[in-house]
């Protein structure tokens, strides 16, 4: 369980840009369920993602998780959480370039120093079971768009957190995509991972995968989007 | 413990793969980073060994050399003076020298000839430097003619070539028969260009050295310490003289590095987020990081050194001869022997290895202190 007590996120603080993104917000995340937050662009979706995946700290406000306060952890302790607790897939996926498929998948496992043949065949295992099999020595620049989110998507696993975040995940896939990502993040729910997405995409806010909505206007949370009334 | 080098292994895996990334610019960095080191190291090492071989001539040299000095210049001094200075306590051996320079307008250049005390030569027959041999293209058997004191050129044989480990100090060198040097100057018998004294004992040297100046006060005893520090103090200039010069380029050196180094591209800054992101601390980051730093530091160390290396030992140190050698015509082909002192080398990789690292670490700290959100953009 995640929870959410009065958060707020300023950016630029004390500056003539200053910009509060998030306002005052409280919500509770169950940890192994499916939760979308949606909400118009510029609703500070991707902001509270990043504050949930411990990513940024809040301007005010307490995080906890599994009812430890995480939001005032020094940096090292917040990592070790993160690393442990979330995997990230970004909008623009960010898998590095230069690297093969396999080498972006083990990356977020080196610093914990496993045995190399253990990891290697951990992330050949992912990357099988996405469908990559047959690309792991691919660099990464030559993916498609959706390849690449798969890709994304076993680096995130590849420290088997308990929760998948993704941002946005289906922004650029066509609808066959869409759904087969469905069918990954229904497949991750089936072995007791939570998931949180952002998403305007109708596709998914209508899918029956999600089993929590969080709807976002200005940085707030509210019940009903407008159109919906 | 075990998992601990196995993170390193992992952080040296991601550097290399991160060097080899950015191919272009760490192979342009390595380039002026070892050329940097080689020229730096070629001074040390060159000096270092002219130094050695330098000391290593004089420690043959006598301990107390007398001339006699008349009217303020240096004369002939007769060999009575011999006599004349008595057994003093110390000395255990005293002996007169017979040399003197000859200007060679041929090559324009000054021989030193000198009477050969450890070689039987005959009358007209000569030992020379292997400068002399070089510039006049002469070899055994041949004949080398110098005009006398009397006006006349007078024919010597060639009998043989000095050794070559001497070169240093022997390459100007004419050895010949004290009778015939004698007639070739033209220094009547009894009369000694100098005195040399030998003194094992280094504490009673400048006691004999009071003792002569009260007995023969006409001399002026040359202590060989003094020597040696004059020694020290000429190649010091002359690699003070190189490093000034190098100071031009180490700068130059160091503001390219630190443009290569401080600046992280857009990408490379990227890259950190990314990685932190992920799952890596900061400090994981800067350790990635400090390999990378450390590798390229390393490696254009040990190149550059080695190249020094090769340079002075093997190259003869050709790029500063002029300098640290001073010119001459009659150049001496000098050979090193190798010889790596520590603390030069330690020095060395101190400034180079170390600041380069630092420069390197400065702007990833800072870049990986702040909050990966912004790989969320
Ligand atoms: N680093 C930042 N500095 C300033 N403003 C920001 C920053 N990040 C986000 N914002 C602003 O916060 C608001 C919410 O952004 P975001 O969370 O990305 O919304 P969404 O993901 O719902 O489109 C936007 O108006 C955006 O411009
Ligand atoms: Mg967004």
């Amino acid at each position: 369980m995640i929870r959410l007590e009065q958060i707020s996120k300023v950016f630029n603080q004390g500056r003539p840009n200053e910009f509060r993104a998030i306002h005052g917000l409280s919500l509770g995340i169950a940890a192994d369920r499916v939760t979308l937050f949606t909400g118009p662009s510029g609703s500070g979706k991707t902001t509270l993602l990043s504050l949930v995946g411990c990513l940024a700290r809040p301007t005010s406000g307490r995080i906890y998780l599994k009812g430890r306060m995480i939001s005032a952890l020094p940096e090292r302790f917040l990592t070790d959480i993160r690393r442990s607790t979330f995997g990230f897939v970004f909008q623009r996926f960010n898998l590095i370039k230069g690297l093969s498929l396999i080498e972006n998948v083990m990356l977020p496992a080196y610093p914990l120093g496993l045995p190399f043949p253990e990891l290697r065949e951990r992330a050949a295992g992912l990357l099988h079971g996405l469908g990559l099999g047959s690309k792991l020595e691919n660099r990464v620049e030559w993916l498609s768009g959706g390849e690449a989110q798969r890709a994304a998507i076993c680096r995130a696993l590849i420290n088997d957190p308990a929760i998948l975040i993704a941002d946005e995940p289906t922004a650029n896939l066509d609808s066959a995509l869409t759904r087969e990502f469905l069918a990954i993040v229904e497949g991750l729910r089936g072995q007791g991972k939570g998931v949180i997405i952002t998403s305007h995409d109708p596709l998914i806010a209508e899918s029956a995968v999600m089993e929590a909505v969080i709807r976002m206007r200005d940085g707030r949370r509210v019940e009903r989007m407008a159109m919906e009334d | 413990m075990l998992q601990a080098i196995e993170r390193q292994r992992y952080f040296i895996d991601y550097s290399l793969s991160s060097l080899a990334r950015r191919r272009g610019k760490n192979l342009g960095l390595l380039t002026v980073y070892s050329l940097i080191v080689f020229l730096l190291a070629s001074v040390m090492l060159f000096t270092q060994s002219l130094r050695q071989e330098a000391a290593a001539i004089l420690k043959e040299a006598p301990e107390i050399l007398v001339q006699r000095i008349a009217a303020g210049r240096q004369d002939l001094i007769p060999a009575a003076y011999l006599e004349r200075m008595g057994s003093l306590r110390g000395v255990s051996e005293k002996r007169g020298r017979l040399w003197g320079y000859h200007f060679d307008p041929a090559i324009k250049a000054n021989y030193t000839l000198m009477t050969a005390d450890q070689h039987q030569l005959p009358p007209d027959g000569i030992l020379i430097g292997a400068g002399i041999a070089r510039a006049r293209g002469l070899g055994a058997g041949d004949f080398l003619s110098l005009r006398g004191n009397d006006g006349k050129p007078a024919a010597f044989r060639v009998e043989g070539i000095l050794p070559a480990e001497t070169e240093l100090i022997s390459s100007d060198l004419i050895l010949m028969a004290e009778p015939s040097l004698r007639a070739f100057f033209g220094i009547p018998d009894g009369l000694y260009t100098d005195l040399i004294l030998k003194v094992s004992n280094p504490r009673e040297v400048r006691k004999v050295a009071e003792k002569l100046t009260l007995l023969l006060p006409d001399t002026r005893p040359i202590l060989r310490e003094e020597i040696l520090r004059t020694y020290d103090a000429i190649f010091n200039w002359r690699e003070g003289v190189v490093f000034v010069l190098l100071m031009g380029a180490l700068l130059a050196f160091v503001i390219f590095a630190w443009d290569k180094a401080s600046g992280l591209s857009a990408e490379e800054r990227q890259e950190i987020g990314i990685l932190k992101a992920i799952g890596w601390e900061t400090g994981d980051v800067i350790r990635m990081k400090f390999w990378e730093g450390g590798l390229i530091s390393l490696s254009a160390f040990l190149l550059g050194y080695l190249l020094a290396y090769l340079h002075v030992f093997f190259a003869d140190g050709f790029l500063f001869e002029p300098v640290l050698k001073g010119w001459a015509t009659l150049y001496p082909a000098f050979r090193p022997r190798p010889v790596v002192d520590g603390l030069q080398l330690a020095t060395l990789f101190f400034f180079s290895v170390f600041p380069y690292t630092l420069a390197t670490l400065v702007p990833v700290w800072r870049a990986a202190i702040t909050d990966p959100d912004s790989v969320m953009r």
